[in-house]
């Protein structure tokens, strides 16, 4: 193809791989937050905590480059819809990292105490919306609006472990008051991580509006 | 009033000689609005904006297939009287032409040729117009000096003051702010966005930016044919041919 600006799009792909770059480091905040939820790793969830700020300056920095890009070199079309959707979904990958990062202060609540349950499911949840985030990602760099729509329709399937989880662990409360206490830190951390598939379900969303122009919302 | 038609381009096919330079062009141009033709040099936009108010019949050779519409009455009719298809539908260019006389008498000159004598009527005409124009504040103590005087952009307005002066119902613009600076070129811009309440407006431009910022509808011609026509948001936010959406993202040519 004979691009006629090919210094504005090199500039616009660029930050495309920023925003994956900055996609896989709050995947690993979200795995690295449960891991130290499991091995009881006080350390590890110290560094969770500690990199959500550089999430946070990954996206000041994609925003500050996208207004400068509309700015100098009036985008319109799938290039204009391009740079929006980049904007908004670093919002949605910060707000991931803030899930992580308060998994990971609730995994310093609860400390070296034994859990109160197996919680082999949240493990389970976890591995289920890291690859949520990284396959939205996908769809978005491969404008596959299919994968986009198939990726969305899995959250359904986070939303009910969170809901098995809860009642699990109220179940659990009822019968002791001792374990409150953990028992709604438990609690929270499933729902971070249900939370964290919304956000891949935004980003799928916005994907299908990229490639279409058109807004649709995804279960 | 909304969507009403003013022209209606209906199958034109245009030749120079033997070569097709519009390709079964069909289009409506609606009432009070203004629309903007972009596309690559060449594309054809400028010879079909020149078939509109047949100045393209001053060229030898060429020729017109199809009929355009105007006010539903053809205009490529026999009978058609082609001085009073200008009068209303008037025509801007790209560089700013005045005549070498003065301000007033540039603008007074169309309609004493229709006809006006009444030194009183001339002087409101001419009033009026160079308002109409967002120029009469400029130049109004010295409406007898020579148009040559004024800067570019203010004898583009002249220009268009000119082609008020006759009353025309449409006004075709050929980039009428390519020869001008940013400062001009905003004022033309604005007085365009004016300009659609009384008139209804095409206009051929090599910015897109600015074919963005003026227009309601745009039409995108690429080798002799209209690609795309549609609302100008449409057309700059999500357009529906891909040929289209290479052209304003320049990924073409």
């Amino acid at each position: 193809m004979n691009d006629s600006r090919k210094t504005f799009h090199t500039e616009l792909k660029d930050l495309e791989k920023e925003m994956l770059k900055m996609g896989s480091i709050v995947g690993e905040s979200i795995s690295k937050s449960i891991e130290a939820l499991m091995n009881k790793d006080l350390e590890l969830a110290d560094q969770v905590i500690k990199e959500d700020d550089i999430i946070d300056n990954y996206e000041l920095d994609i925003e500050e480059k996208c207004t400068r890009l509309i700015a100098l070199q009036q985008p319109v079309a799938i290039d204009l819809r391009k740079i929006i959707v980049i904007s908004k979904l670093v919002t949605d990958l910060e707000r991931i990292g803030d899930n992580a990062s308060n998994i990971a202060h609730r995994v310093k609540d609860i400390g070296d105490q034994p859990l109160i349950k197996e919680m082999q499911d949240l493990p389970g949840m976890r591995d289920k919306v890291v690859q949520q985030l990284r396959e939205s990602l996908e769809a978005f760099v491969e404008m596959d609006i299919e994968k986009a729509k198939e990726v969305a329709a899995r959250d359904e399937e986070v939303n009910r472990l969170d809901k098995q989880i809860n009642a699990e662990l109220l179940t659990v409360m009822e019968n002791d008051c001792a374990t409150i206490e953990q028992g709604t830190s438990l609690m929270f951390i499933s729902r971070f991580l249900e939370r964290i598939g919304d956000h891949s379900t935004n980003i799928c969303e916005r994907t299908v509006y990229m490639k279409t122009g058109e807004w649709t919302e995804l279960e | 009033m909304s969507n009403q038609k003013v022209l209606e381009i209906k199958n034109v096919d245009f030749f120079y000689d033997d070569f097709q330079a519009l390709e079964n062009i069909t289009m409506d141009v609606e009432k009070n609005k203004v629309t903007a033709l972009i596309g690559p040099s060449g594309c054809g936009k400028s010879t079909f904006l020149r078939t509109i108010n047949r100045m393209n019949d001053l060229i030898e050779g060429a020729r017109l297939e199809g009929d355009i519409l105007f006010d539903g009455e053809s205009i490529y009719q026999e009978n058609v009287d082609v001085v009073n298809l200008r009068k209303r539908i008037g025509m801007v260019f790209q560089q700013p032409n005045p005549f070498p006389k003065s301000i007033f008498e540039n603008v007074a000159y169309g309609p004493k040729i229709h006809g006006v004598t009444d030194k009183a009527e001339l002087e409101e005409i001419v009033v009026e117009s160079l308002k109409g124009a967002a120029l009469y504040d400029e130049v109004k103590d010295r409406l007898d000096t020579s148009a040559l005087s004024l800067s570019g952009g203010q004898q583009q307005r002249l220009c268009i003051a000119r082609a008020l002066a006759v009353k025309p119902e449409v006004l075709l613009m050929d980039e009428p702010a390519s020869a001008l600076d940013p400062v001009a070129t905003a004022k033309i811009e604005d007085l365009i966005e004016e300009l659609k309440d009384n008139y209804s407006i095409v206009i051929v431009t090599h910015s897109m930016q600015q074919a963005a910022r003026v227009s309601d509808l745009t039409g995108f011609f690429l080798m002799g044919e209209l690609v795309e026509y549609d609302k100008t948001n449409k057309i700059f936010e999500n357009p529906a041919d891909q040929r289209t959406e290479d052209y304003i993202t320049g990924r073409f040519g």
